[in-house]
C-alpha cells in the first residue's frame, strides 16, 4: 500500500507538471484546472501555517497555558478578530482600527529599518578609499563601485532638470543601472532554467527512471 | 470616529516604535516589544482574512455562474481538502484535532497534508517558476535588439554573467594564460557582479530607501491616508 501512494505521488507530479507545462502550446482547460490547483493548495498550505505556527505559538497556547501572564494578548486577539469583520460589508469599517495599528507598525518598522539598511549602511558601505586594494582589478572595481553608486543616486534626483553636467551624470548613472538590470537579469535567467533542469530531472529521473537521479 | 481614530492610532504607534529605538528604556522598549508581538498575531489574522477572501470571492463567482465557474470549484475544494488535511491530522511537526494519524503515515508514508504538500505543491510551484524560463527567453529575444548604449549593455552584462556561471563559459577562456586571468569568464562575471551591479543596486537601494522613509513619514503622520479607503 505504500508503495502504491508512493507510485502515485510521483504521477500525481508528473500529471501537474505536464499540465502546467501545457500553457507553452496554448491556455487549456488541463493547464487551467493544474492552476487552480495550485492556487488552492497555496491558499490552504498558508492558511494551515498561519494557524500552527503563528496564531498557536503566540496567541493560543500563552492564553491556555497562563492566561493571567498573557491576558494582554487578548487585545490583539480582539483586533484580530475586528480585521475578519472586513468580510461583512456593513461592518466592514471596524477592520480600520487593525488596519492603522498594523500600518502604523509597519511604517514604524520600515522607517527604521530601511534608513539604516538601505540608506546609512549603503552609504557607509560606499566611503571607501578605491585606491586602497592592491590589485590594480580591484583598484578599479572600487572606482566603479564609488562612481556608479554617486551616479546612480544622482539620476534618481528628479527635482532638477537632467542637462549639463548633471545630464551627463545622470546618464553615467544611467549605464550603471543598465549594467545592474543585465546582470540581475542574467541570474534570474539562470536562477530559472535551473528550476527547469531541475523539473526535467524529476520527469526523466524520479518518473521514467531513463536517468539516475 | 470611522477615519479620524483610525489616523490617531497609526500616529500614536508609529511614533511609539520610532521613539523606542532612540530610547530603548521603560516604557518604550516594553511597549515596542509587545507591540511588535502584537503585530506578528494580526498579520496571522490578516492572512487568514486573505484566505477566507479568496473562499467567498470564488464561491460568489460559482454561486452566479460566471464565466469559467467550474474551475472556481477546483480552487474551493483543493483549498478545502488541504484545510482540512492540515485541520485533522496536522503538519509535518504539529497535531491535529484526530492527533498525528500514524495509521494514515502507515498507509501512505506521510501526513495527508504533508504528503499533497510533497506531491503536489511542490512541483506545481517549482514547474510554475521554471514556465518562466521559456518566457524570460522569449523576452530577452524582443528587448535585447543592441539599438542603443544603455541596451547594449544590459545585452553584454546578461550574457556575461550567464555565461560566466555555466561550464561553457569557463571552458571557453580556460585557455588563457594566467597574466589574463582577468579575462577569464567565470572572474568577468564575478566583476560586474561585485563592482558595477553592486553600484547600480546600491543606488536603488538608496532611492528606494530614501522613498520609503518618506512615505513611512506621510503615513504615520496622516497625510497618506489611501489604506483606509475611499468612503
Amino acid at each position: 500500500m505504500l508503495h502504491f501512494f508512493e507510485v502515485l505521488g510521483v504521477w500525481l507530479a508528473a500529471l501537474f507538471t505536464f499540465g502546467i507545462y501545457s500553457f507553452l502550446y496554448k491556455d487549456n482547460p488541463f493547464y487551467k484546472v493544474s492552476e487552480q490547483i495550485f492556487v488552492g493548495l497555496s491558499a490552504g498550505y498558508w492558511f494551515i501555517y498561519t494557524i500552527y505556527f503563528i496564531l498557536i505559538p503566540n496567541l493560543f497556547l500563552p492564553l491556555s497555558e497562563n492566561f493571567g501572564a498573557n491576558w494582554i494578548k487578548l487585545i490583539p486577539a480582539i483586533l484580530g478578530i475586528m480585521m475578519l469583520l472586513r468580510l461583512i460589508p456593513s461592518i466592514d469599517w471596524i477592520s480600520r482600527y487593525p488596519v492603522s495599528f498594523v500600518i502604523g507598525t509597519t511604517a514604524g518598522v520600515f522607517f527604521l529599518r530601511y534608513l539604516k539598511s538601505d540608506v546609512i549602511n549603503q552609504i557607509t558601505a560606499t566611503m571607501i578609499n578605491p585606491f586602497n586594494g592592491g590589485d590594480w582589478v580591484v583598484v578599479l572595481g572600487q572606482i566603479l563601485l564609488v562612481v556608479g553608486t554617486i551616479t546612480g543616486v544622482i539620476y534618481f534626483y528628479f527635482s532638477k532638470k537632467h542637462e549639463g553636467a548633471f545630464g551627463v551624470t545622470a546618464k553615467i548613472g544611467i549605464y550603471f543601472l543598465m549594467v545592474s538590470f543585465g546582470a540581475a537579469f542574467g541570474y534570474t535567467a539562470m536562477a530559472r532554467i535551473s528550476l527547469l533542469i531541475g523539473r526535467l530531472q524529476f520527469l526523466l529521473g524520479d518518473w521514467l527512471g531513463v536517468i539516475t537521479p | 470616529m470611522k477615519r479620524k481614530l483610525p489616523l490617531i492610532i497609526t500616529f500614536i504607534i508609529g511614533s511609539i516604535v520610532i521613539i523606542s529605538e532612540f530610547i530603548p528604556h521603560r516604557p518604550f522598549g516594553t511597549i515596542s516589544g509587545n507591540l511588535e508581538e502584537w503585530f506578528l498575531i494580526i498579520s496571522g489574522f490578516a492572512i487568514i482574512l486573505g484566505q477566507l477572501s479568496l473562499f467567498k470571492v470564488n464561491f460568489l463567482k460559482i454561486k452566479f455562474k460566471q464565466t469559467n465557474w467550474p474551475y472556481y470549484v477546483v480552487t474551493l475544494v483543493s483549498f478545502v481538502v488541504m484545510v482540512s488535511f492540515g485541520v485533522f491530522w496536522g503538519t509535518e511537526s504539529s497535531a491535529g484535532i484526530f492527533g498525528h494519524g500514524y495509521s494514515i503515515i502507515a498507509t501512505i508514508g506521510d501526513k495527508p497534508f504533508d504528503y499533497l504538500f510533497y506531491n503536489v505543491y511542490q512541483h506545481l510551484s517549482a514547474t510554475m517558476f521554471s514556465l518562466l524560463a521559456f518566457f524570460i527567453a522569449s523576452a530577452a529575444y524582443r528587448s535585447f535588439i543592441a539599438r542603443t548604449v544603455e541596451s547594449n549593455l544590459l545585452l553584454i552584462a546578461a550574457v556575461l554573467v550567464m555565461l560566466g556561471n555555466t561550464s561553457m563559459g569557463s571552458a571557453l577562456t580556460g585557455w588563457l594564460p594566467p597574466s589574463l586571468d582577468f579575462l577569464h569568464l567565470p572572474r568577468v562575471s564575478e566583476f560586474i557582479m561585485k563592482y558595477p551591479n553592486t553600484a547600480g543596486q546600491r543606488a536603488i537601494m538608496i532611492g528606494a530607501g530614501l522613498g520609503l522613509i518618506g512615505s513611512s513619514l506621510r503615513i504615520i503622520l496622516g497625510i497618506e491616508r489611501s489604506y483606509l479607503g475611499g468612503k
